[in-house]
């Protein structure tokens, strides 16, 4: 996958269109998370628009976010960063090309106390 | 039979990009009656208009059309080449190839065969168009002004001055609106009292300015040159005429605790009371959701301390009905609620205040006599952080703020982060902006006075949550170009609030049948070259009502307003639109279908004698349509059983043509 | 929105006022729309007899479409609300003719909304396309 396809997977699978922000930095500002991250909310969206994929992709930022939507709640233009985000880390996810999770893993897995619906979205995100 | 001439517009590129001009021209060529067809760069220029001339004179044209932009562009300037060359003006039809077939379309045999069918139906209309002649209608000398704030004042003065007598309707008690409660202006930092109170007083004294304060418009009938209006003067329990404004009824009245809008609930007023010192008219009004004597019938004390004998309990609200030839809307603005901007702790903490209250915090008769103090705890603020754009620009949520730009934010806050280092150079003050807009003579100078001489800190980016802690607003915003997340301890926050249409605006646009966008401002009839008037004929606009505007704009726009006004009050007569609903009365049967779908009343019903071929005389009972009071909408034309109502100029079988002419 | 190479034909009433000051706006942003699409001004939505809108599928029309000014908001004051009563009657006699209910259709549009505009008629003639001729109507002897 080039980096523009990988540009346009993220934006399909977010549903966000990066060319609304303003570039106000609210959610930035609101984020409580921000001293934990190299890239910022903000720095997230505008690498998506200007397709800086590879870079964000790699970051560990990522994971550093909480998904508390503070930033969907209060950007004043509605792009919803975290959407981004978390486009960025299924990418990741899926990005190997490979199943991580066929449907034969699970009976090895099924225990008493893992709770159902915990196997059936596992399944559908580590599967491609 | 007529002899149509065809004129293609080329309109530069932007028809001609899209369209096969020549084509269109060619085509239609052939078409029944057409006997001349050409194309040309710029019809609407000098030289296209001549074309059009020499056309009509050498090929003895009785009908025109013109395949150019939209006819609300130039309908009237083709119309007019068209009576300079002694053809009657309504023998010209514009087929719409710009805004809606070259504009819209992309590839060239698509815009050119759509093109050839927008012109053909013009054609098949023209070859029914009939010469009509327009009638003319009475001005009534008089305007009527609707808000009294700096739009209001200043496009009655100006009207006045010409002569002309114009009322203003305010639904507050004074006139004088948000620019009175105002400290200072940008960008000469001048008190707006000073610039504001004189003009109120020169609206009070001019003879042939009326205030009807604390009076709101009810109803409004009628059409340009001839509206009648009826206005509503709410009681306010005190003898205008009477009352010398010298306020011991507001000393002795024991009604304390009424919050006071003008200084917006920041301090309280009595239940009797006149908004402010300079107040026009200085009366006194009486609150009757707190007044006791007018809720429970006990107290009456200001009636007994007024001298002048002002006071009267009994007083009831009165209807006036006034005719007008010309209205000008100058309902002006609010700033939005801040209740829903959660983040920003407005509702948690005293010391989270809007620009407007921090003007009137600042301002020498505001609740504080001008000392900048913490709402809460009467405390010099020491750290102040300004938000810009809280709801402005803002297209996330639609019940929390507003898409557009509110435009004179950025210019306030330099003033206010001025003004407050001038008067307090012992206060940090921050300003988060996303984009600092100061297009404007002498703004960006302002504001870069602001930075460079009293060293505001201007930080670009956002606060994005504000919590109250104890004594003090913890404020985190980021700092997009060092790339940090700010927290800062603040004394007070001040939220620079989008501003609104006020909210009487929708209803009277209702009334004026004037139309609006979809922010609930009042639209222009042409947004470049009709700023001021609306698209309803005799309505105009001025001031922020028609859009976010700042004083020297609003002052500006109220005069253009007035100019119009003026100039459609020294005309006698106008000559009124000819497109009227007409009846056949050979046809018309009487039912009075039309009468009851008309919404002017333009049509009435008289017994009229007819000759029948026998020489007998029988009297039928027929319509009769006003054509100065017709609008020409044609509701009553469809809802002729016999077919006897036609609109001139849209007369069923023109339609029909049309309709014949796209499905050929 | 040509389907299998056939372009429809659909006549427009758009109202002075709102409806076709918002095509023009249409036009001023370079909001495109398929040019099946043929604009007829009237003063009003309530200038539309239902007699045209016969004579338009007598004519060959495939679909008709009648765009006023937004209820309230109607230049003439109640124009738009006349044309809502009188369409619903007569949509619902040609749905009993056997014209599909879709080939009809009132929209309000007001002079501000230019990308409605665009996106009514885009979607009217899809809608329009995707039913195929209208031919139950259509007089023969009209077309030359």
């Amino acid at each position: 996958m080039n980096n523009r396809q990988k540009q346009e997977e993220i934006l399909r699978i977010s549903g966000v269109n990066a060319r609304k922000c303003m570039k106000c930095g609210k959610c930035s500002a609101t984020c409580p998370a921000y001293d934990e991250m190299e890239y910022h909310p903000h720095e997230f969206v505008y690498m998506v628009e200007t397709g800086d994929i590879d870079r964000l992709m790699a970051s560990q930022s990522l994971y550093k976010c909480l998904s508390c939507f503070a930033c969907v709640d209060r950007c004043p233009r509605g792009v919803q960063p975290f959407k981004l985000i978390e486009a960025v880390r299924l990418m990741n996810i899926r990005k190997q090309g490979n199943n991580h999770m066929t449907a034969n893993d699970i009976p090895s897995i099924l225990d008493d106390d893992m709770p159902q619906q915990a196997i059936v979205s596992a399944f559908r995100k580590y599967t491609k | 039979m007529q002899r149509i001439g065809v004129f293609v517009c080329w309109c530069g590129s932007n028809i001609a990009g899209t369209v096969d001009v020549h084509a269109v021209a060619e085509a239609l060529k052939t078409e029944p009656g057409v006997v001349f067809s050409t194309d040309y760069q710029y019809m609407c220029s000098q030289a296209g208009q001549n074309i059009i001339k020499d056309a009509i004179r050498d090929y003895r044209l009785t009908g025109v059309v013109v395949c150019s932009c939209s006819p609300r562009m130039h309908e009237v300037t083709f119309r007019k080449t068209a009576s300079q060359a002694g053809l009657n003006p309504y023998m010209v039809e514009i087929a719409n190839i710009r805004e809606q077939c070259s504009w819209v379309h992309k590839d060239v045999p698509t815009g050119t065969e759509k093109a050839i069918i927008l012109g053909r139906a013009a054609v098949a209309k023209v070859n029914l168009n009939a010469p009509l002649t327009p009638g003319e209608s009475l001005v009534i000398k008089r305007a009527l002004v609707i808000g009294g704030g700096i739009a209001g004042i200043q496009t009655a003065l100006d009207i006045a001055d010409a002569g002309f007598p114009v009322d203003i309707v305010e639904k507050q008690p004074t006139i004088g609106g948000k620019m009175a409660q105002l400290d200072k202006t940008f960008p000469t930092l001048d008190c707006a009292a000073c610039i504001l109170t004189p003009k109120m007083v020169d609206a009070a004294q001019n003879e042939n300015i009326r205030i009807l304060s604390y009076s709101e418009v009810e109803k409004v009938g009628g059409f340009v040159g001839n509206f009648e209006v009826t206005i509503r003067k709410k009681a306010r329990y005190v003898k205008e005429d009477i009352c010398t404004g010298c306020g011991a009824c507001v000393e002795k009245c024991p009604m304390k605790k009424v919050p006071n809008e003008f200084n917006l609930g920041m301090d309280n007023r009595r239940a009797v009371y006149i908004p402010f010192a300079q107040a026009v008219p200085k009366v006194a009004t009486i609150d009757p959701n707190y007044c006791n004597m007018l809720k429970n019938g006990k107290c009456g004390l200001c009636a007994r301390v007024c001298t002048a004998g002002a006071i009267d309990y009994t007083q009831k609200d009165e209807l006036i009905t006034e005719k007008y030839g010309a209205i000008v809307v100058a309902t002006g603005y609010n700033p939005i609620s801040l209740d829903k901007f959660d983040e920003f702790a407005y509702n948690q903490s005293k010391d989270v205040i809007s620009s407007l209250e921090f003007e009137r915090l600042t301002n020498a008769a505001g609740p504080t006599a001008g000392k900048l103090v913490r709402p809460s705890d009467g405390k010099h603020p020491h750290t102040i952080v300004f938000v810009q754009c809280v709801g402005s620009r803002c297209d996330a949520c639609a019940e929390k703020g507003k898409e557009y730009c509110s435009k004179i934010c950025c210019m306030y806050t330099a003033k206010h982060a001025m003004l407050t280092r001038d008067k307090y150079p012992d206060t940090e003050v921050y300003v988060f902006y996303i984009d600092v807009r100061t297009p404007g003579k002498n703004f960006d100078e302002f504001y870069r006075r602001a930075v460079e001489e009293y060293g505001v800190h201007y930080v670009k980016g956002m606060v994005g949550k504000v919590s109250p802690e104890g004594d003090t607003l913890k404020v985190q915003a980021s700092d997009l170009i060092s790339g940090k997340q700010l927290h800062i301890d603040a004394d007070l926050v001040v939220l620079a609030a989008a501003i609104e249409p006020d909210a009487s605006a929708r209803p009277l646009a209702t009334m004026l049948t004037a139309s609006m966008d979809t922010n609930d401002f009042f639209t222009e009839a042409h947004p470049k070259l009709r700023p001021v008037e609306s698209p309803t004929a005799g309505v105009f606009l001025s001031g922020a009502c028609q859009g976010p505007k700042d004083i020297p704009e609003t002052v500006s726009q109220a005069g253009a307003a007035a100019s119009k006004v003026i100039g459609l009050l020294v005309k006698d007569k106008l000559t009124t639109n000819p497109c009227v609903a007409q009846s056949n009365e050979l046809m018309c049967n009487g039912c009075s279908s039309c009468e009851l779908v008309c919404p002017y009343g333009a049509i009435t019903y008289i017994d009229k004698e007819f000759r029948m071929p026998d020489r007998s005389i029988q009297i039928r009972r027929v319509a009769q349509v006003n054509p100065a009071v017709c609008q020409g909408c044609g509701a009553c034309t469809v809802a002729c059983p016999s077919g006897a109502m036609d609109l001139n100029g849209f007369k069923s079988e023109q339609i029909i043509a049309e309709v014949d002419a796209i499905c050929r | 929105m040509p389907v299998n190479g056939y372009k429809p034909l659909i006549v427009a009433f758009c109202c002075n006022w709102c409806s076709y000051a918002g095509a023009d706006l249409a036009g001023n942003n370079r909001l495109n729309y398929p040019a099946d699409v043929k604009i007829i001004r009237v003063p009003c939505s309530c200038r539309v007899n239902p007699m045209f809108v016969l004579r338009a599928f007598q004519r060959g029309a495939d679909g008709v479409i009648i765009c006023g000014c937004h209820p309230g908001d109607c230049h003439y004051t109640s124009g738009n609300y006349f044309t809502r009563r009188r369409m619903a009657l007569l949509f619902s006699m040609l749905d009993y003719l056997g014209i599909e209910r879709e080939r009809t259709r009132v929209e309000w549009v007001s002079a501000a909304e230019g990308a409605k505009f665009a996106a009514t008629m885009n979607d009217f003639a899809e809608t329009v396309a995707s039913l195929g001729e209208n031919k139950r109507l259509e007089d023969l002897r009209c077309k030359k």
